[in-house]
Formats: C-alpha cells, sequence, structure tokens
C-alpha cells in the first residue's frame, strides 16, 4: 500500500468536492443558455473544455480507489465512470464536443443536459456523503485517541 | 420581388411599381422594370377608408349607419354615379344596373360606402374589375393599402380605383347579373347575416371562373369585357398570385344564406345550361374557352349569390351526391351530351384513344370551371380530388354525419362550399343517407376508402387546406400557404390529443420568398410587445385605442402616439387603418436599434477548385462567362466588393489594386498555416475596378487550362477565405470538383462503389469536424458558404456540406459535370445565373416566436440556432425553406387561436436593415376528428421528410424508413380510433380526405433518392437528395417528392381545335386548357402520347412509339421517334400552335421555380428511358412495392 487509507479518502473527498463545484458551474452555465444570456457556441465552448478534465479526475480517483482496495467505493464510482466514458466515445466524428452548440437546441437536447446536470449534482452529492463517512471511519479506525496506548504505558511504566 | 416595396412614411417616397404585370409574367427579379412613381394621394385615400370602414364596421357591428369617412376623389371623377350619401342607394343602384355598366370602364358604378365586407358583391364590381385587369394577383396588394399599387397605372386602362381589400388575386367581381335583383332585397335586409357570411363572399368572388353564365349573357358579357380582358390577363399571369397561394380565400356559402330560396332553382339552371348548352361547334368551344379567360375579369353572376362558386361538384349541395355516386351507367348518359365540353377542355387529341380511361376525363366533366380553376393555380375543388375515378370502382364515401359543432361552425378544411343555411333546404329533397353523404362531403369531415379509390390523385395541383378563424377579417389576410404552412389548419388543444392523433405538429416556413406588393413600413419606433417582443400584427386585440393585447404571450401594451397616424391617408383615427394590422406579412425599414454595427456592404468571394479534375469538367469556364455577364444584376450597391480565390494544391490569389492594368496573381505556398499575401485589394470594389475584374473572369480559364496538379486544398482556400472575410462578413461562393485532399481539412475517399445498392447506408456523417466548426466559425462572423459540388466522383458531400449546412448557405449539385454535356452546362449556366441575381439578405437572424403553451422544439434548415428561438443566417436567400417541429409546454385550453410569428431581421443589399414579419393564426379543437381532418398532407410529409433525415443521420437509414411506415399506420390507427370504426382487420383502409394523399407521398419518399435502398444510388446524389429535403421550400419539395405527370394531348388537341376556330384570335388570350394530373403509374402511360413529368429542376418529355408523325413534326420537329437520339435535352425551335401552346405550359409549370426546368426528351426504347420509369413511383420495382401493395400492407398493420 502506497498511500495511508486516510489519504486516499482524502483524495476523493477533494475530488468530489471540485466536481460538484463544476457540476453547479455546468447548471449555471446552461441556464444562463437557456435564458438566452449566452450564446450556444461560447456556452458549449465552455462546458466542452471542462468535459475532460471532470472525466480524467473521476476515472483516477476510480483507479486510485482499485488500488487501495477499497472495492466498495470502487464499484460505487465505477458506473458514473463508465457511463461518462461512453459519453465521451458516442459523438459522432463531426461533433465538437459533449456539448455541441449546433444541435443543443434541437430535440429537447438542452433540457436533457440540465436534467444529466442535476442527476450527477446529486449523485456526487451523495458520493460526497459517502466519501466523508468513509474518511471519518477510517481515522476512527485506528483509535486515533490512543486510549489503550496511554494505558499500555501505564501499566508498562 | 420586394422591389414592389412602397414606403408609407413618407409618403411621398412611396415607391410603386407600375408594371406589375409583367412582373408577373416573367417572375424574374431581375427582369422587372421598376417604374416608380409617387401614388397620387387621392387614389390612397379611398383605399384605405375603405379599409377602415371594413376594420370598423367589423369590430363594431354597425354596418347601416356607417358614414362615408373620406371622399373618394378618385372615384367619383370617373364613375358616371356621384357617389350615393348611403349604401342602401348604391346597392340599389347597383342592382338595376345593366351588367354593361359594370363592365365598362366608364359606366362602373360609385363605390358604395359600405365596408367592402358588407356590401353586396355588386357594389364592388367596378374595383375588382381594375384589380382583375390590373393583373396584379395579390392579395397584400390590395389589403395593405399600399399607395404604389393604386397609383400604378393600370393596364386595363382604368383609371386609379380603391382597391377592394377583400379581392385578392386578381379576382374580379360580380357584374350586375339580373339575378342579383332577387337577392338584393334580401341581402340588404341582411345585411347583419351577410356580414357572418362574409367569409365566404369575398372568395366567392374570387373565383370567378366558377361563375356559368347563360350563354346569351356570357356572349354578351364578353363582349362587354373584350376591350378590358387584357392580353396581360393572360394565363400565366393571372394563374399564379406569388405570393398567395389561392386556396386562402376559398371558402364559400355566404350566398345560399342570403339568397335564402333561391338557390335551388337557380342552381338547376345553372346546371341544365352548363351541360345542355354545351356547345359543340369549335366556334362555341373556343368561346366557351375565351369566356374562361373574360371571366377572370369578369364578375361572377348573382353576385356570386347563385352558388357558390368555388366548387364545381358541391357548387350543387343537393345535387352532387347522386353524381358522385354514379354507377357507371349512370355516367353514361350525361356523357354524351356532356362530350363537346369535354374535349373542349382535356380531350387528348386522339378521340378514339381518349376513353381507354374515360372516367379520368369523365369527372372533369361535372366540375365544368375546374380548367379555368386550375389555369388560375386556384386548387381544385377537393370534390374533384378524387374524381378521376375508372367507372369500375364507383366511389364509396364512408359518410360520417359531422357533429353538431361542425354544423354550426361550419369548418372544412378544404375549403369546401359551405352553405350554412343553404344545404339543408336544398338537400331536403334527396335521401338522408345521399344527403349526409353531401354533408359530410361539404365539411370536409368526408372519409374515403383507399383500398377502393386507387386513383386518388386530384388532377390539379392539390390546395393547402383553409384555415378557418371564424373572423372573415383574419382568415382574409391570414398568412400565405405559399409562405408559412401548419401541418394541421386546427391545433389540438393539449400534448395528449396530439398524441392521440399521431400528427407531427410543426410549421414549414418559406420566410424569404419573393413575394409581390410587399408592404414596407418605414417609422420611428416599430410597436412590439413589451413581454415577448412580438411584433405587432393583425391578430392582436385591441382593448380600446391606446392599449393593445399581445397574443402571443398576452400581455397588454400601450400603443404609442404616433400609431394612431395612418400613413397612407396622413390622419389621425382609427388604428386599424394601419398597414401592421392590415397585412400578416409585412417588412418594416428598422431605425438603428436593430443594427448592432453599420449594415454591411453586399461582399462576394469565388473559390473555384482549379485541380486537374475541376480543369477537366471545364466548370470554370461556364462559371466565368455567367459571372462576367451579369457582374451587373448582381444585388449591391455603391460599397459593393469581389474577390476571387482559386485553389489546387495552392492557393492563388488575385490584387486588383488601383492602378493596376492587369489583375495581379499571387500563390501561396504554406498551404498548412494560411495567411494572407497582403491586407488589401484582395477583395475590391465592383464598380471600381469591374473592367480588371472582368479580366480577370477572362483570364481565369485559360491561366489554368493545363494545370496537372491533382491536389485540392480547400480548407486552406476556405481559411484565408475567412480571413479576408471577416472584418465584414458576406458570402463565400465555393466551386468544388473533386475530393478535397490537401491542407487542412483533407479527405479520404469513404464510398465504396460496390455497396451503393446495399440495404445499410454507411456515411451519411461527415468524416470530420473541421467543416462544421469552420462554418460555425463563419457563422459568427456573418459569413455564409455556399457550395456548388460539380462531382466526377465521389466528394464526399457529407462531409463538405457542412459549410453551408450551419452557416445559412445553400448546396448545388450538378454531378458528372461535364463541358461537353451541354445540358448540364445549360442547367448549371441557368442555376448560377439564378444564384448571382436573386436577392439576398445579409447579417439576418430569424426569430419563431409562438403562443404561450407552445414553444419551437427542433429546427431544420440551413442555419445556426444560437439561442432557443434564433437562427442566425448570415445570408438567406428566397430559394431556402425551413421546418420547425412544435411541441407542448403547457395545454391550450383557455384559448382559441394560437399564433407563430417568423420574423427575418436581415440587411438588404442596398445597405438597408429590414425586418420581414410573417404572422399566421390557427384556431384550437379540442375534438380529435377535426385535428385529424384538418391535417396538411403536404406540409406533413413536409416535416417527417425533414424529421427522416435526421433519423438517418442520428440513427440509420432503415430506421428513418421504418419511421415512415410506422408514422403512416399510427395516423391511420388514430383516425380508426377517433371514428370509432370497429376494431380489426377488415378490407378498408379508411382515411380522412385531408390525409387520403399520404400513403401516395410516402410511397414517393421511401423511393426517393434520399430514402431508397436497393437500387444503386451515389452517396453524394442521396446525401444531396436529403439535403434539398431540409431546404427546399415545399413547393418544390413537393414536386422533388412526387413529380408531376401529366398527358399533354389535351394542349395538342386544344392548339389545333383552336386554331381552327379562331384563328384571328391573339394567342395570348387564349387560356391554357387544364391537363388533369395523373399518378406516377405506368398504367397511365400509353405509346401514342406524350407526357410530361415535372420533377423540379428536370422536365421529362416521354415520347410513346407510336405518336401521330403530324404532332411529332408539330412538337418535336421530328417526324418519327426514331430521329430521337437517346438523350436528348431542350426543345427545337419550331413555329407551330402546339409548339407554342407546350412552350406556355413549360412557362407556367417554370413559374413558381427558381429557375426553369432543364427540358428532357425520352424516346420509349432509348436507353435513357430507365430515369422516367424510375420515377413512376406507384409501381412496383424489383425492391419495393408498388401503391397498391404499400396500402395494403398499411391495411395489415392497422389494428
Amino acid at each position: 500500500m502506497f498511500l495511508p487509507e486516510t489519504a486516499i479518502f482524502c483524495i476523493t473527498l477533494l475530488v468530489y468536492g471540485a466536481i460538484l463545484l463544476l457540476l453547479i458551474y455546468y447548471v449555471l452555465t446552461l441556464a444562463d443558455l437557456e435564458c438566452d444570456y449566452l450564446n450556444a457556441q461560447e456556452c458549449c465552448r465552455r462546458l466542452n473544455f471542462w468535459v475532460i478534465p471532470k472525466f480524467g479526475s473521476h476515472a483516477l480517483l476510480c483507479g486510485l480507489l482499485l488500488l487501495g482496495g477499497h472495492w466498495i467505493m470502487f464499484l460505487l464510482n465505477l458506473p458514473m465512470v463508465l457511463w461518462l466514458f461512453y459519453e465521451l466515445h458516442r459523438q459522432r466524428r463531426d461533433s465538437l464536443g459533449v456539448y455541441d452548440p449546433v444541435d443543443i437546441h434541437s430535440r429537447g437536447l438542452l433540457k436533457v443536459h440540465l436534467r444529466n446536470c442535476m442527476i450527477y449534482l446529486g449523485y456526487y452529492f451523495v458520493m460526497f456523503f459517502v466519501g466523508l463517512y468513509c474518511l471519518i471511519s477510517s481515522l476512527i479506525k485506528g483509535d486515533p485517541i490512543k486510549r489503550y496506548e496511554d494505558d499500555e504505558i501505564i501499566t508498562d511504566f | 420581388m420586394s422591389a414592389y416595396n412602397q414606403n408609407f412614411v413618407p409618403p411621398a417616397a412611396g415607391t410603386a411599381n407600375g408594371n406589375q404585370g409583367s412582373s408577373l409574367v416573367n417572375g424574374l427579379p431581375g427582369a422587372v422594370p421598376h417604374h416608380q412613381q409617387q401614388p397620387p394621394p387621392s387614389a390612397v385615400a379611398p383605399a384605405s377608408a375603405q379599409q377602415y370602414l371594413q376594420q370598423k364596421a367589423q369590430q363594431q357591428q354597425q354596418q347601416f349607419q356607417q358614414p362615408p369617412a373620406q371622399p373618394y376623389p378618385g372615384i367619383s371623377s370617373n364613375s358616371s354615379l356621384p357617389p350615393p350619401p348611403l349604401q342602401f342607394n348604391s346597392n340599389i343602384a347597383n342592382k338595376f344596373l345593366p351588367p354593361s355598366s359594370t363592365s365598362a370602364n366608364n359606366g362602373g358604378p360609385p363605390p358604395s360606402t359600405l365596408p367592402q365586407h358588407l356590401r353586396p358583391p355588386t357594389a364592388n364590381g367596378p374595383t375588382s374589375l381594375t384589380n382583375g385587369s390590373n393583373g396584379a394577383p395579390s392579395a397584400n396588394s390590395s389589403r395593405t393599402a399600399s399607395p404604389g399599387l393604386i397609383g400604378a397605372p393600370q393596364l386595363g386602362g382604368l383609371p386609379p380605383m380603391p382597391h377592394n381589400p377583400q379581392f385578392a388575386h386578381g379576382a374580379p367581381l360580380p357584374t350586375a347579373v339580373p339575378q342579383q335583383s332577387q337577392s338584393v332585397a334580401s341581402l340588404t335586409s341582411n345585411m347583419h347575416q351577410m356580414n357572418l357570411h362574409r367569409t365566404n363572399g369575398p372568395s366567392a368572388n374570387s373565383q370567378p371562373q366558377q361563375q356559368q353564365l347563360p350563354p346569351q349573357q356570357q356572349q354578351k358579357q364578353q363582349q362587354q369585357q373584350l376591350p378590358l380582358a387584357n392580353p396581360m390577363a393572360g394565363p400565366v399571369m393571372g394563374s399564379k398570385p406569388p405570393n398567395l397561394n389561392p386556396s386562402t380565400s376559398r371558402v364559400i356559402g355566404g350566398p345560399p344564406t342570403v339568397g335564402g330560396v333561391q338557390p335551388a332553382p337557380v342552381l338547376a339552371a345553372g346546371q341544365r345550361i352548363m351541360y345542355g348548352g354545351a356547345p359543340g361547334s369549335n366556334e362555341q368551344q373556343s368561346q366557351n374557352q375565351q369566356n374562361n379567360n373574360l371571366q377572370r375579369a369578369a364578375p361572377p353572376p348573382g353576385a356570386g349569390t347563385a352558388w357558390p362558386p368555388s366548387l364545381p361538384k358541391a357548387a350543387v349541395p343537393g345535387i352532387p351526391p347522386p353524381m358522385q355516386t354514379q354507377q357507371p351507367q349512370a355516367q353514361s348518359a350525361p356523357f354524351a351530351q356532356q362530350q363537346p365540353q369535354n374535349t373542349a377542355q382535356s380531350a387528348p387529341f386522339a378521340p378514339p384513344q381518349q376513353y381507354q380511361y374515360g372516367q379520368a376525363y369523365q369527372q372533369p366533366l361535372h366540375q365544368p370551371p375546374l380548367p379555368q380553376q386550375q389555369q388560375q393555380h386556384q386548387p381544385p375543388p377537393p370534390t374533384g380530388m378524387f374524381g378521376a375515378q375508372p367507372s369500375s370502382t364507383p366511389l364509396q364515401y364512408q359518410s360520417q354525419p359531422p357533429p353538431p359543432s361542425m354544423q354550426s361552425q361550419g369548418q372544412h378544411p378544404y375549403a369546401q362550399p359551405q352553405p350554412t343555411s343553404g344545404p339543408p333546404q336544398l338537400g331536403a329533397p334527396v335521401p338522408l343517407n345521399v344527403a349526409q353523404q353531401g354533408f359530410s362531403r361539404l365539411w370536409g369531415q368526408d372519409t374515403i376508402d383507399l383500398m377502393q379509390n386507387r386513383h386518388i390523385l386530384s388532377p390539379a395541383t392539390l390546395p393547402a387546406p383553409k384555415v378557418v378563424l371564424h373572423n372573415q377579417f383574419h382568415e382574409s389576410i391570414n398568412c400565405s400557404p405559399s409562405i408559412m404552412r401548419c401541418t394541421v389548419t386546427k391545433i389540438p388543444e393539449t400534448n395528449s390529443l396530439l398524441q392521440k392523433s399521431r400528427l407531427p405538429l410543426g410549421i414549414v416556413i418559406h420566410p424569404f420568398r419573393d413575394v409581390n406588393n410587399l408592404p414596407v413600413i418605414q417609422c420611428i419606433n416599430i410597436v412590439r410587445c413589451r413581454l415577448c417582443r412580438t411584433y405587432i400584427n393583425p391578430f392582436v386585440y385591441f382593448v380600446d385605442s391606446k392599449m393593445w393585447k399581445c397574443n402571443l404571450c398576452y400581455r397588454v401594451n400601450e400603443l404609442p402616439e404616433d400609431f394612431q397616424f395612418d400613413p397612407a391617408t396622413k390622419t389621425y383615427g382609427d388604428v386599424t387603418r394601419r398597414p401592421e394590422v392590415r397585412s400578416s406579412t409585412i417588412e418594416f425599414i428598422a431605425p438603428s436599434e436593430y443594427m448592432l454595427r453599420p449594415p454591411q456592404p453586399a461582399m462576394y468571394l469565388f473559390l473555384f477548385d482549379v485541380s486537374i479534375i475541376a480543369q477537366q469538367s471545364g466548370y470554370l469556364e461556364a462559371a466565368c462567362s455567367v459571372l462576367n455577364r451579369h457582374l451587373d444584376e448582381m444585388p449591391g450597391d455603391a460599397r459593393t466588393q469581389v474577390g476571387f480565390i482559386c485553389y489546387d494544391s495552392f492557393v492563388h490569389f488575385y490584387s486588383m489594386a488601383e492602378g493596376l492594368n492587369q489583375p495581379h496573381e499571387m500563390t501561396l505556398l504554406d498551404i498548412d498555416d494560411p495567411f494572407l499575401p497582403r491586407p488589401d485589394s484582395l477583395l475590391v470594389n465592383l464598380k471600381e475596378c469591374k473592367e480588371l475584374v472582368r479580366d480577370l473572369l477572362k483570364l481565369l480559364p485559360k491561366r489554368f487550362a493545363h494545370t496537372h496538379d491533382p491536389g485540392s486544398a480547400l480548407g486552406a482556400a476556405l481559411q484565408v477565405a475567412f480571413k479576408l472575410m471577416q472584418s465584414s462578413g458576406g458570402r463565400i461562393t465555393v466551386f468544388q470538383a473533386c475530393l478535397p485532399n490537401k491542407g487542412p481539412g483533407a479527405l479520404e475517399p469513404r464510398e465504396d462503389p460496390n455497396n451503393r445498392s446495399a440495404k445499410d447506408v454507411a456515411h451519411l456523417n461527415p468524416a470530420t469536424d473541421f467543416y462544421k466548426r469552420f462554418a460555425l466559425e463563419c457563422s459568427g462572423y456573418q459569413i455564409a458558404c455556399d457550395l456548388f459540388l460539380m462531382n466526377q466522383q465521389y466528394s464526399d458531400m457529407a462531409t463538405i456540406s457542412g459549410i453551408s449546412k450551419h452557416s445559412g448557405g445553400c448546396v448545388h449539385h450538378f454531378p458528372l459535370y461535364q463541358k461537353t454535356k451541354q445540358h448540364m452546362v445549360d442547367s448549371f449556366r441557368m442555376c448560377f445565373k439564378r444564384y448571382l441575381t436573386r436577392k439576398i439578405g445579409f447579417e439576418a437572424v430569424m426569430r419563431i416566436r409562438c403562443t404561450r403553451g407552445l414553444q419551437v422544439h427542433t429546427f431544420h434548415g440551413n442555419f445556426f440556432v444560437r439561442s432557443t428561438d434564433l437562427l442566425s443566417l448570415p445570408n438567406v436567400n428566397p430559394d431556402a425553406g425551413y421546418g420547425m417541429q412544435i411541441s407542448y409546454e403547457e395545454s391550450l385550453t383557455d384559448v382559441k387561436t394560437i399564433c407563430f410569428q417568423a420574423a427575418l431581421l436581415y440587411t438588404n443589399s442596398e445597405g438597408e436593415r429590414r425586418i420581414r414579419v410573417h404572422t399566421v393564426c390557427l384556431p384550437v379543437t379540442s375534438s380529435l376528428p377535426e385535428v385529424m381532418h384538418s391535417a396538411d398532407t403536404e406540409a406533413i410529409i413536409g416535416l417527417l421528410s425533414k424529421m427522416a433525415v435526421d433519423r438517418s443521420i442520428a440513427s440509420n437509414l432503415s430506421d428513418a424508413r421504418d419511421a415512415f411506415i410506422n408514422a403512416t399506420i399510427d395516423v391511420f390507427n388514430a383516425f380508426k380510433i377517433a371514428q370509432n370504426l370497429p376494431s380489426g382487420q377488415s378490407g378498408q383502409l379508411i382515411a380522412p380526405r385531408s390525409l387520403a394523399l399520404m400513403p401516395l407521398y410516402i410511397l414517393g419518399l421511401l423511393k426517393h433518392p434520399a430514402f431508397r435502398v436497393g437500387t444503386s444510388t451515389r452517396l453524394d446524389d442521396r446525401v444531396y437528395a436529403m439535403d434539398c429535403m431540409k431546404t427546399l421550400p415545399l413547393d418544390q419539395l413537393m414536386k422533388f417528392v412526387y413529380p408531376e405527370l401529366y398527358k399533354i394531348d389535351g394542349l395538342i388537341y386544344h392548339a389545333r381545335n383552336s386554331n381552327a376556330s379562331t384563328t384571328e384570335e391573339d394567342d395570348e388570350e387564349d387560356p391554357l386548357p387544364e391537363l388533369p394530373r395523373l399518378q406516377l403509374s405506368a398504367e397511365h402511360l400509353d405509346s401514342r402520347s406524350i407526357f410530361l413529368m415535372d420533377c423540379g429542376q428536370l422536365i421529362m418529355l416521354y415520347v410513346g412509339l407510336n405518336v401521330p408523325p403530324d404532332v411529332l413534326e408539330a412538337v418535336l420537329g421530328i417526324s418519327s421517334t426514331a430521329e430521337l437520339g437517346d438523350y436528348v435535352y431542350g426543345l427545337p425551335h419550331i413555329v407551330s400552335a402546339e409548339y407554342d401552346i407546350l412552350q406556355r405550359f413549360l412557362l407556367r409549370l417554370n413559374y413558381d421555380k427558381p429557375y426553369s426546368a432543364l427540358v428532357q426528351i425520352i424516346r420509349d426504347t432509348s436507353t435513357a428511358k430507365g430515369q422516367f420509369i424510375e420515377r413512376l413511383t406507384d409501381d412496383r420495382s424489383e425492391s419495393s412495392l408498388s401503391y397498391y401493395e404499400f396500402l395494403q400492407h398499411i391495411r395489415a398493420q392497422v389494428k
């Protein structure tokens, strides 16, 4: 094991927090587009910029959890990573990204994107607390107050 | 054609086109002389006063005591009688006027002071004569109080008269005919009712050719009309109101009520006269024809009250059912009697053969007026739609008694005659079930068993269904169906109702269509809703004189002070006189708030592919010579700039700086990182450097004649073109002849030629995002890219066309272009000429607004959707159509009507910022059968084809094909449920009349190059066909999907006949006979006839093997079919009556098209026959079903 358990969960928590903030930014940007405060091209350019970092960070996190041997956390994260991967790779060859300015306004795609963002938000929100729980439990697992150590010291003494 | 714009403010600046007649004749914007003149104010006043009256009266319902608001100087000066003070007088005066008084110039009755729509038709007589002889058949023209129109010199020699707003399409008005005197009493006493029925009244008059006069009267009238019968009112111009589909005003029925008791006897008489009195001699026939012509200018008798004129068969509400259900033997009786009429109208020239499917000809016998109607390109009577019917299969209508609400509303999607009180009286004597059938047909609610009626296509161009709004004023001014059409003419109340009907909801729109007499307004502030920014339109509600309620968001807005001012009359008064409120298609000259930057000049940049393949095809020569010839006709002002770039493996620039006496060429070798060799003089002012530009155009073809460079660096050329145009925006025209294979955006061939007929078509998607990205960038800088692809081999249209798709451009495709193929060169020249000279709008945006509760869901066409309802169109051209799918946001239970408004903001070539606004208003209904009956098949097909293209790109082709079939099955299923028909299999396939043609068109689509499988189709051709589906305006799309087939024997017969009888007759006055449209099946072909198929950009003449030599001689100048080659294009020039009439027929077919179609002559035994046969989509082919089989397939699926 190259990293202590707590460190892994700290990273997990940080990644979740960052993605949550990013998703709030996504929702705001898409809402701007819906309200016509933003040009579709500009909006998609902004959103597409963050698609890869989002996917990459989550994929790295997944790998980290796997290496750390946290199987349950890994399995919880895997579906989202697979979905993001699928989303990236189902694009057609002429597509300008996950958010394509040309058809974001047609076939209710904007609504779909907004809905997806909301689902992501919910997922990461839950996962954030799961991560928090894991962190705390990993912190208290090793008897952080070291009561028994003290006892031992006393008895030894 | 918006050269006919008139500015309303200042009135002195108002321009008028004095030559509307000629403009209509050639239909080409460039060819129209523009006479501009200032409208005489006196002529302006009466028109607007009348309109004011009309509007006013409508609102207040005070018809009787309406004092004349304005004197009628223009009229009283030329009318023999002084204007009567009260409208009663005028009615009476008119009533007793002999017919001659209305038809003669000087004897015109004084205009009634009544608002137009309240007047008995006679009172409108002279106005409509003006209108008719004027030959300006535009509803807009007359409605909008356009000073120019009124001030225009009347071709008929009539002095300026007020235009009757009601009588659109240059429709003649009723003359005073004796019958009228009978009805006038009831007319005047029933004014109120009259108002009610005015819905129908005006259109009754707008179909003057429908009327039937007693022979002697006809003759008399004819003589009187003769001086008036303007040769310009000939078939071509009179026949095509370019901006308004005639069907908008096709409602009839006022008369029967007004005339209360009369209709029946009169009708009977009319019938008798029509059939019994049908003259047998040639002379009489020609007179009839001439009469038909004249009747365009002649008013219908009996003030249109005698019977609803627009319906041949159903004109006689009581009578038609028996006629419709006639058994063969019953038909044979009238046949002999009617034969002369028949031959006069549509008889083929070989009488012994003409009856082999004689019923097809015979049916029109019951509709004597039909030919003229078709000739005016007015929609045929719906009853005639299923008229062409073999006698062996009697018509079987499933008559559905209309719901009671229908009776009161009298709604009828197909603009059927709808006598509100007439039919019960008329129908009383006939047996009940027949009467019911008649009813349901009258209300357009009848159904039809498709299995029994295989010959379902109407003999004429099908009308767009009429929108019925229960508001006569609104109906008369609703947006023309040729501009905006919805897939249903009654909007379902809720989404669930729409889902039940299984119909697609959407609009197809042709916003920049060339229209005549477009009202143009210049005002300081354009009145718009504060909340939703809707432009004020005729369908808003005026709370009082200071407030108006938006019809889209229902906000109550204030009216600015100056809106009270009527620019036409320069008076303060009623807001309803404003042109904004009087026309649903209008153009504003935008003030500076609508500009983000000064309006851009016209900028044209041409990119020529000069690789070796391009040089072999030799397109450059043709392109340069056309450009050279039409350099002056390109739209633009003094600031117009042009530039040229050629590219092979490198990019060649041409500098035409001042002081140079020859253009300088600069070659850019670094195509991976292209840059501009010099900042200026690559785009030069056309006016200043015209000589240099001409030199260059002469030099270019020679310069690259001997090139051997196989490369084509399209991507690099586009990038430098973008840099060149970046600062101003404009149009880039790309000529590409091969696959771009160098530099950025290089492509690889993807198509497998052996796989062209495979079931799964791959590579419909672009191969790279380069072109799309480029187009989006262009769109941001107001640059549009148009593509002319003249490829020899696979050039990946799917990828390259991205530059046009997302930048608002257009795509033209000339596959296998070779300079040695003269017909291709001609076709390209015509296309390119139209392209260069047509109108253009720069830096345009279009916004579609709809009533709260609805929203636009998906857009189809070439543009970039910038925000939810805003389309960015760097360029807009008059040949581009768009489609939108509509979805529900909330239900529409509390509204009666909904509106769609399309506003197109653009910079015209003169650097003026303009806004063109179209508004269409549709009623809302809560009944499923009503929705189904109000469906508009053509619009549905237009929308379905666009959706299918999306589907085949997003998914695959077989999905799209399945979707077509499923859509058809679903619709018929839904109709079965709506009608409560027993479920389960039966031998029938019941369809509402409105949707009866859907399977036919769907089959046409399935066999279309865009969607067919099993037949070898080049990938580029398929992609181009798909692109056309997305971008063609609806009228052309329908020809593209289901070509029109005619048997031209009728023309030849007509030509010979009229020749023999009336040699001294001016040919121009001779109307074209109406040819029935044939279904696309080989069963209609025969070896002794010539057939004409109009596929849009190609017209094919199919010459049978045994066509009589004299016909061949007269039409084609050959003595036997053996003299025809395999591939013959273009008609030879021959002097003969038959040839003339064929030319006129072709002219008429080409009238609506952007440029005239190429004519191909196909001999029965030629190798080109396959091209003709493959378009016979009703027939079975190796890999596809015949129409009947397709119907059976549908029927088996309908539960």
